[in-house]
Order: C-alpha cells, then structure tokens, then sequence
C-alpha cells in the first residue's frame, strides 16, 4: 500500500452533544476505497442507522476528500454524505472553493460530525485541534454571506481556510437549505443546510496548515505538469468562456429547456437569460476553486439605485450557472436579467438550494394559477414572469408566516401532497429536478440518483446522443446498463476527489498514471471495478433504506412534455425503473 | 542578470492558487504552507485578490533588519537567506511592509521569494511573470 495513504487516512470525529473530538487513522477505508464518495459511503455505513430521522441527532455529517485533492490541478471538491432531510434516503452533495484543499492540508482525509449540540455552536477546525466556538450570536443572521464576512474577521487562515455556514434558511429546517461555502459556492441540493441547523452548527472553519512529501518528487513534478498543460485544452472549454450558462442557448435550440414548470421546452425569451448575453452585459470577475485554472465561477454585478433615496447606489455580486437559471429563470418564466440575479442574490443569501427553490415556486405559481391555492395561502399574486412577488415568496420560505409557507419549506412533494396539484408537482424521489427536458433516460436516472445533479450519470447527454443518432430508445435493461456503467465510472472520479468538469481530461489512464506517481498500484481495469464496487455499496444502503425506484411517484408532468425524443412513454420509464431494482437486487446479493 | 517576479495584473487573478501550490511544489511538497508566494482575497472574492510576495526591493529593510546577517541583499534588488546562520527571530517579519516574509513554523525560518519563476509558469490568467531587473 501506498504510504502517501498514510497522509490521508486520518478522520476527525467530532461530537457536537459532548463537545469532544477524536482523530482514528482509518487506512482500512482509504487503503480500500480510494476516498471522497467510496470512504464517506463508509462511514456513513457505520454512523447513520437506516431508519433514523435526518433531523435527529442520530443524523451524521461526513465530510471527505481523496488522494489527489490539492494535490493535482481539479482536484478541487469536497464530498458531503448524510441521510437528506428532503427524502430520508443516503444523499451526497459536492461542493469546492477551498473546502476540500482546507480539509487535507488540515491533516485529514475525511471529517465525521456527530450528535447535536445544544445550543449554537461553530467550530474552528486545524490539525490535530478543534475549537468549540459559542454559535449564539451568528445564530439569527439570516444572510449566509454575513456570516462569512463576519468568520473572515474573527478567525485565522486568511487566503487559505475555508468557511461552511448556514443561512436563515437552514437555521429554519428547510428541507432544501445550502451550505455556503466561501462565496458562491455551495453544498446545494439534497438539505444539507437544515442537517447543520437540526445539530445547531452555524458554521465550520477549516485551517489547512499542513503540507507532504510526494514519494517520488520528480514523477509528480511530470505528471503535475503534464495534467496543468491539459486543463488548458479543449476539454474544459466551455467551463471558462461562457460558463455552463451556454447550456441555456443550447438545450432552448434543441427544445430540453424546462420552461414554467416544465409545461414547455422552449423559452422564448431564453436569450434574455442566455450565457452569451450575461457575459456582454453583466459578467464583472471570475474565480476558481482552489487548484483549479479553469475559474468557471461567473460573477455578476448588480448595481441599483437605492428606491427611498435617489442617486445612492450599491453593487452586489453574484454567481449564476445553468441550473439556477433555470430554476429562477426559464422556470418561472422570468426573462428580466436584473430580475433574475437579485432572485439568485435571494437564495443565496438565505441559504437555499436554487433548483428547489425555483421548482417549488413554479408548482405554486400553476397551483394558484389552477385556482387550487388562492392568495389567502401565498399571501400575493404568483404570475410567471413577476420577480417581484417571487422574492417576496422566496424570504416567506425562511420566514414561513403561515401553513402553507411552512408546508412549500419541506419540499414540493410535501406542499403538493397537502394542496394538491402533485400531477405537476416535479420531484423525483421527494427531490426537485435538475432543468433537462432531453428524454427519458435522463428523469430516470433523476429519480434513481442520490445526489439529483444532472451530473450524476450525465444522462442527459445519453439523451441527446440517442437523437443525434436519430435510433429509437435503447431497451429497458440497457438504458440502466448504461446509466450504471456511467454513475458507476464517475465514483472513482469522486473517490480521487477531481471535478466532474475536468471528467474529459482524468481518462482512466491518466487517473493511473497520477495515483502511480504518489506510490499506489492500480490498473485502469482496478478502477473501474472499485466503481461499480462503490456504487452498488451506495445502492444497497439505500436498498436497506427501503429504496425502490419502480414504487416511487413519478409525477404525471413527465409524460405530457415535448422532448428532443418526442413524449415520454409512461410504460418505458416504469421498465426502466423496474430494470433498475432487479439490477440492484441482483448486485446487492 | 537578476531577475524577480512581476505582478503584472493582480485583477486577472480568479484565486485558483495554483501559484501557491507550486511554490510548495518546488520545495519538494504539496500544500499550501511552504509557499512564498500567497494570494489573499481583498475582503470577500467578489472583491477580487491581492497577490502577495517579495518585490526584491533594492535596499531590502528585511536584511538591514536581521542581527544575523542571514539575509544577504542581492545585486539587482531583494535578498537571499542564508539559512545557517538564520536563528528564526522573526525581525524580518516585522520589518516587510508589504508583509512578504513569513516564518515556516515547523522550521522556524522566514519564507522567502527566490524569484526562480517557477509560480509564473503555473499560473493560467498572466497575472505574475518573472522578469528581469535593470542594475543601477
């Protein structure tokens, strides 16, 4: 076994009931599976009973990362697992900025928070130490960029820390609540946020203040230049010129472009929103991950007229990407640039997961549309378009002033389920959609994620690769075949832990090649093999959880929207789902 | 002729560090801690970056400032350390205005800027170069 293993092998528990912290050196997991998601699902094994309740103390966090974090060029991100309060079932979450650099140069490969503290807490994490910090006075600041202002004047490790925190949001339980992490990047989908609120954690500061020895300096040297020369290729192209807002143009001309909750594909005013003309008029900086030479973080400014005082301006910066676009954009029929940047501002700071929350007020605007909720429950006129009223619901999420704002706060299954209208309620498993209209294979591969990214499988590039080729769909049993093969190969992207953007360039040979540099023997066929290993381990929890794909509610939606391959066939989806538990079944003997 | 590293456009910088990374790299480590070269965010990222190290000052106070002598002035501007006679006082910390040296807790001895160049060549927006310095 490699010894760089020993540099990553150590995990910090941290108690939040006892206020104790322990480290284990757990080179039985890293040695086995790598790290990121193969060691968290690991742990998650050991620390989360099957059926406990995501908000309850038995709830865990884990945090981790793997042997080429910090290490090589995008290896940039850290994974969170926990059971999501969204759905009860495992759910992992990735996120980057300095996360996953802070954490290994802390001296661990994976972080497990424990219990719940009794009162607000936020803890300083460094090596070998970890601060308890009274959390009382963040605790009630509803911006979660605040408290990261704050944290940066009160701690240590400026330029190199990293700072997780909660907003209103996640304080309040929303089921779909973030974790911010420095700025603009987040730990978004799947309610980590209101996991860290049920524990009273209001936040986490990583201090990185550790460094290693590769084991063969010169090898590394080569294999670190050779992958920084290729990040500079084609293959991340996209990422850096236009960002992943170019999907907005892309997926409108291909008709896969979820328009006012998904009763359309196209939107017509797409160009409005579209990456191309965000970066014309708007786009003010970028910024990377740590590690990363990519910079695919688009920041845009906002600059506004104070309405009560004539001449008084202010300039706010905020990031946008493809799907909250969607999401508060195209989803809710919102064309207004302004309009659509200060709704992502909104989420943001409260804390909310964009894509849950732009797919929530969409229910609600077709619900009162319908007549089946009145104002008396939305307390103000939802009307596609309208970003006004849609940042009042937004803060009415947090602040939830009545039943029916508390009810949209635990998710659309949830609110549908209670008002109604669950035929166009989207959620797949309890979890709002990612914004792919391309087929069939994609929503499945949605409603059997656990993460619910369009990056879980990258379905929806099967999707278009089918009406590319103009062929008819493949047959149930492949259509799953496929969509493991592909979730089953990105696990040992996210063991290593690189960015799922720098996919095209970490081929398996390359990974080898680089896990050979710091001292580890494994072969491109090893690799693919511990893929699947880790994914059929993600699928038998959830299995024990009590997952079955083909019993979940599929909302009547899917099949009544116009895709790039036509409608989608009811009975198709069902095989597929079917497929998929027989295929899990048989995996998890 | 001496050559020192440039900040050509600190606004280009996008916090990526791998700047930072490789002048650990260079030393014969991963991290961050080892570097002499370090980029802090100006109050948020929004805000943009300040890129942080020696300018190779022509009449470096941190050398004037070392009862040691262990920091030698170089022809041409900056210093160069001569680690055995360094005692890790820390007074050279003190006497950088622009806050470029710093102590490497584990070997109790400054940090400094060699201006071998290796940083530039790892960063992707041009925001650093090493170029040459013109002897008076």
């Amino acid at each position: 076994m490699s010894e760089w293993v020993n540099t990553l092998s150590r995990v910090l528990y941290i108690d939040l009931a006892r206020k104790n912290y322990w480290i284990e050196n757990r080179e039985d997991l890293f040695g086995r599976w790598l790290g990121g998601i193969g060691v968290a699902t690991q742990l998650y094994r050991e620390e989360v009973p099957r059926r406990a309740d995501p908000l309850s103390p038995e709830n865990a966090v884990i945090l981790s990362v793997g042997p080429l974090t910090g290490v090589f060029p995008m290896a940039s991100k850290t994974i969170a697992v926990f059971k999501s309060p969204l759905n009860g079932f495992f759910a992992e979450s990735h996120a980057g900025g300095r996360s996953a650099s802070a954490i290994r140069f802390a001296g661990y490969g994976a972080i497990v928070i424990r219990n719940s503290s009794d009162r607000p807490v936020y803890l300083i994490v460094e090596p070998e130490r970890v601060r308890f910090r009274d959390g009382g006075v963040l605790w009630g600041v509803r911006s979660a960029e605040t408290v990261g202002r704050i944290l940066r004047e009160v701690t240590p490790g400026a330029g190199v820390r990293s700072i997780l925190r909660i907003g209103g949001a996640g304080e309040k339980l929303v089921r779909y609540a973030m974790v911010m992490v420095e700025t603009f990047r987040h730990f978004g989908r799947m309610g980590l946020g209101a996991v860290f609120g049920s524990k009273k954690l209001k936040a986490l500061v990583i201090i990185p203040r550790k460094v290693y020895r590769p084991p063969d300096l010169k090898r590394y040297r080569e294999v670190y230049k050779k992958i920084f020369e290729l990040t500079k290729g084609p293959g991340t192209r996209k990422y850096h010129d236009l960002g992943t807002a170019e999907n907005v143009m892309a997926l409108n001309a291909l008709g896969g472009l979820p328009t006012r909750n998904f009763s359309s594909s196209r939107f017509e005013k797409a160009e409005e929103i579209s990456g191309e003309k965000l970066v014309e008029t708007v786009l003010a900086r970028r910024v990377a991950c740590s590690a990363c030479p990519v910079a695919c973080i688009h920041l845009a400014a906002i600059r506004e007229e104070y309405e009560d005082e004539k001449f008084m301006y202010k300039t706010e910066f905020i990031s946008y990407d493809y799907e909250p676009i969607y999401a508060l954009g195209t989803n809710l029929g919102v064309s207004d640039r302004f309009g659509l940047l200060k709704l992502l501002k909104a989420v943001e700071d409260w804390g909310l997961d964009a894509i849950s929350t732009g797919v929530i007020l969409a229910w609600a605007t077709e619900a009162q549309k319908r007549g089946i909720i009145s104002r008396s429950e939305t307390l103000l006129d939802l009307e596609w378009g309208d970003w006004r009223s849609y940042l009042k619901a937004i803060e009415n999420i947090v602040r939830q002033p009545n039943d029916f704002y508390r009810s949209l706060a635990l998710g659309v299954e949830e609110a549908s389920r209670r008002y109604g209208g669950q035929e166009f309620a989207l959620a797949f498993n309890r979890v709002e959609p990612a914004g792919y209209s391309t087929g069939p294979l994609y929503f499945a591969s949605l409603a059997i994620g656990s993460r619910h990214s369009h990056l879980d499988a990258g379905a929806y590039s099967m999707d278009q690769k089918i009406f590319s080729a103009g062929g008819g769909l493949p047959r149930p049993g492949d259509a799953v075949r496929r969509i493991v093969e592909e979730e089953a190969w990105r696990q040992v992207l996210t063991s290593l832990v690189v960015c799922l953007f720098a996919r095209a360039i970490y081929k398996d040979s390359l990974i080898a090649e680089a896990l050979s540099s710091l001292g580890y023997t494994c072969s491109e066929a090893d690799l693919r093999r511990l893929g699947m290993e880790i994914y059929l381990e993600k699928q038998r929890i959830k299995r024990e959880e009590g997952f079955r794909a083909s019993r979940l509610r599929i909302p009547d939606r899917v099949y009544e929207i116009s895709t790039p391959l036509g409608k989608i066939d009811e009975g198709y989806v069902r095989d597929v789902l079917r497929e998929f538990d027989d295929f899990i079944a048989r995996g998890a003997e | 002729m001496p050559k020192r590293l440039a900040i050509l456009d600190a606004n280009r910088c996008v916090g990526c560090q791998l700047c930072m990374f490789a002048c650990s790299n260079r030393l014969g480590f991963t991290g961050l801690e080892k570097s002499a070269i370090r980029v802090i965010s100006s109050g948020g990222v929004e805000r943009g970056f300040t890129v942080v190290v020696c300018r190779a000052c022509s009449d470096p106070p941190c050398a004037r400032a070392c009862p040691e002598d262990a920091l030698i002035p170089r022809p041409g501007g900056g210093i160069f350390l001569k680690s055995e006679r360094c005692v890790g006082c820390g007074h050279c910390v003190e006497a950088c205005d622009i806050g470029a040296i710093r102590i490497d807790e584990e070997l109790r001895k400054p940090v400094v800027c060699v201006y071998c160049g290796y940083c530039a060549q790892f960063c992707p927006h041009k925001v650093i170069a090493l170029e040459e310095v013109e002897m008076r």
